[in-house]
């Protein structure tokens, strides 16, 4: 599974620069402490957060891609942070718990 | 019994500097990746780099970090100015948090910080004074 298949499937909207990368598993998640701690390489983070800080947490952890849900409004400030970093914000107008079952269905676990 | 350094550099964390936040420990991540430490290792240096950095930037005025390689250990101490912890026993409880309410919106105050440094690590040690600073060390092998 890439990135770009999870894109093209459910429609999910770029709003940095696609880097596109495998997915090896997925998260879903608010709390900054529980993100850092179960997260590996190549995850997709399915979050509400949109500060500044998600993008240090994708970029320690190497995710693949941050979802953000429910089409929250994301600072410019935060999208241009992420392009320097290469760090990939996708959004999708679903809640987090139906895009963890949408991304968990094709066997992203 | 003295172990030989290979590597050693310190960073400096500013207190309420969030837009910087968790930038050293992606600074640390990097320097082990380059030397071609172990990612389980990598692994358990960012989730308790990461905690150790927030929380300077959470609760402290200025903190130093002092970032070591040994050939058997990633060392790190952390030594800040600020207000201290008065009750150690009670931080180190998940879940006990003295985050503000901003600061929980944004994902911080979990109250996992420190219970998780203590998990990843192979020694941990925090020392603190109230009114003056928390002193944190601690030390994970490297195979
Ligand atoms: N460097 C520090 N200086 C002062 N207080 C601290 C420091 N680190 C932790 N604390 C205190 O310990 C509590 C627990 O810390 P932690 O386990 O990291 O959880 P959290 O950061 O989510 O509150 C904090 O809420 C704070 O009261
Ligand atoms: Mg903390």
């Amino acid at each position: 599974m890439t990135l770009q298949n999870l894109i093209k499937k459910f429609e999910l909207e770029v709003l940095t620069d696609l880097n596109d990368k495998e997915v090896s598993g997925g998260y879903s998640g608010d709390l900054l402490s529980d993100v850092i701690a179960n997260t590996n390489k190549n995850y997709v983070w399915i979050t509400m957060q949109t500060h500044l800080n998600i993008v240090a947490v994708a970029s320690l952890k190497e995710l693949s891609a941050i979802i953000i849900v429910m089409n929250r409004k994301i600072e410019d400030e935060v999208l241009e942070k992420a392009k320097s970093e290469n760090i990939t914000i996708l959004r999708t107008d679903k809640t987090a718990f139906q895009m963890s079952g949408m991304i968990y269905g094709l066997g992203v676990t | 019994m003295e172990e030989e350094i290979l590597y050693n550099q310190s960073f400096q964390i500013r207190g309420r500097d969030f837009v910087n936040g968790g930038s050293v420990s992606v600074q640390i991540k990097r320097i082990l990746k380059e030397l071609g430490v172990k990612p389980e290792v990598v692994y358990k240096v960012s989730i308790c780099c990461y905690e150790a950095e927030m929380n300077v930037i959470m609760y402290a005025d200025l903190g130093t970090l002092d970032f070591t390689i040994t050939f058997d250990d990633v060392i790190i101490t952390l030594e800040d100015e600020g207000p201290g912890i008065e009750n150690i026993e009670l931080a180190m409880q998940e879940g006990y948090s003295t985050a503000t309410p901003e600061i929980r919106e944004m994902g911080f105050g979990a109250g996992l910080g420190l219970p998780n440094i203590l998990k990843n690590s192979d020694d941990f040690k925090i020392n603190s004074e109230v009114s003056k600073g928390t002193k944190l060390f601690f030390k994970i092998h490297l195979n």
